[in-house]
């Protein structure tokens, strides 16, 4: 298990620009595997271009009270990095005018930010049709001051997802830290107990299920229906949906996969399961990110990586959907990692 | 020529045996295919017995093809170990039940 964030351990991939060149160097400058722009050429769809935004997605801030071996964001206790109230203010005025139909909160641990609560408050107050809060579950039960949380989301009519990468123990604290299951499970039924996640309830709680190693995700609804089964059984646990979502090679997967020697294999299997089907439903292209500081990318990866939308429109105070829409996606090689299979989004699966 | 019999690289290239007889390998692969569907049995179910059968054949391809089916179908370590020692029992045991056949004998020879 990790204990530190690549930024806090000054690893030579906190720095993105490191990232993207291994992403484009080795196999992909030899050659031996084609670069992801080229790939969707074969099939007419380069360049990718966003159309109607449907899902606005505004990452708080890194802090998190955890810290995933496969964290994308790198995300920690030790990162600073944390939206002001003024940039929420700025992201308000967008949320009042976009015809989107879902917001999507994350980070971090979104609930970390001081001014969550408030910004929640603001956001509901607009009456966007899905509000999504990526919740991790052990913030719950992490600190008195969250236990309330639950209540919280229901009063607001949150729309929790959560990660949870298996039903048993072993495989779930191995990525995710020791004792993140049992708080997970704890978490999860006190959820049911409010009406979260149970059948026929309006109150939703998804499940994002990302695999627990070098490999990629299996069938989405086998799994959902294995999870469904298992936690069913073992815990009276309810939930909604199961998102099956694969790693993409950033940040500390990256890490992991490079230091334990699986990062060509897996870049061919992510090669090899290309599914020009994806392509045309890859979330960038409905999606808008929103970093901490108010800047715009095409999704968290790209936020992440540190590659700006590519258009006269870079930050949230200068928001105009116009002009945003129609908008060459920004790509690289980790891109195939949503185009692997049955592709793979925030909301799980495309095809 | 290579120095080894088994390259992992070949796995990738199962589908290519159909490039010289394509009659029998189309049907192969459809049979396969098949064969691996939920039915009476889970696609679950099917993915462990297989991962069992591979190593009764010692087939390094199989064992390889079906330990990552198998996380990628979120099968434990502890379900894949248990379905290798169902083909190990039924192996060992498939040697020491024809011990009966050298009792037999012994006991026909022996004064």
């Amino acid at each position: 298990m990790t204990q530190k964030s690549l930024h806090k351990r000054h690893s030579e991939l906190a720095n993105s620009n490191r990232q993207l060149q291994i992403l484009s160097n080795g196999i992909f400058l030899s050659g031996e595997l084609p670069k992801f722009k080229d790939k969707i050429s074969e099939t007419g769809q380069f360049p990718l271009k966003a159309k109607k935004l449907e899902i606005l997605q505004i990452n708080v801030g890194y802090m998190c009270n955890q810290v995933c071996e496969h964290c994308h964001v790198d995300a920690g206790p030790d990162r600073k990095e944390i939206m002001t109230r003024e940039t929420m203010q700025q992201c308000l005025e967008v949320i009042k005018k976009t015809g989107a139909h879902t917001l999507d909160l994350t980070g971090g641990a979104p609930e970390m930010n001081p001014n969550f609560r408030w910004f929640v408050e603001e956001a509901s107050k607009v009456g966007i049709k899905d509000f999504i809060v990526r919740s991790n579950l052990t913030i719950i039960k992490s600190n008195k001051k969250y236990q309330d949380l639950p209540e919280f989301f229901k009063t607001y009519n949150i729309h929790i997802v959560s990660s949870m990468p298996h039903w048993t123990k072993g495989k779930t604290d191995k990525q995710r830290g020791d004792g993140v299951f049992d708080k997970s499970i704890t978490a999860l039924q006190e959820l049911n107990a409010i009406g979260y996640g149970m059948p026929d309830s309006k109150l939703r709680l998804d499940l994002v299920y990302n695999p627990t190693g070098a490999f990629l995700p299996g069938n989405q609804t086998a799994l959902e229906k294995d999870f469904k089964k298992a936690l069913l059984e073992d815990f009276g646990i309810h939930f909604h949906n199961l998102f099956a979502i694969t790693n993409l090679p950033i940040s500390r997967f990256l890490d992991y996969l490079i230091a334990s020697g699986n990062y060509e294999d897996y870049m061919y299997n992510l090669v090899e399961a290309y599914n020009p089907i994806a392509v045309q439903n890859v979330m960038c292209t409905n999606t808008l990110s929103v970093s901490w500081n108010g800047y715009l990318y095409d999704c968290d990866f790209n936020q992440m990586l540190e590659l700006p939308v590519n258009s006269s429109v870079k930050h949230i105070s200068e928001y105009n959907e116009e002009l945003l829409e129609g908008r060459n996606i920004v790509i690289s090689q980790h891109c195939y990692g949503c185009t692997a299979g049955a592709g793979s989004s925030c909301q799980g699966s495309v095809t | 020529m290579q120095k080894t019999y088994y390259d992992p690289a070949d796995l990738k290239k199962f589908g290519s045996i159909s490039e010289w007889n394509e009659e029998l390998g189309s049907k192969f692969f459809e049979y396969y295919n098949s064969v691996f569907k939920e039915g009476a049995l889970s696609e679950r179910e099917k993915s462990l017995i297989a991962l069992a059968v591979a190593h009764t054949i010692q087939c390094p391809y199989c064992i390889d093809a079906y330990t990552g089916d198998g996380l990628q179908r979120g099968i434990t370590k502890e379900e894949m170990m248990e379905a290798l020692h169902v083909a190990g029992a039924i192996r060992g045991g498939a040697s020491l039940v024809h011990g009966v056949q050298m009792m037999n004998k012994v006991n026909k020879l022996e004064m």
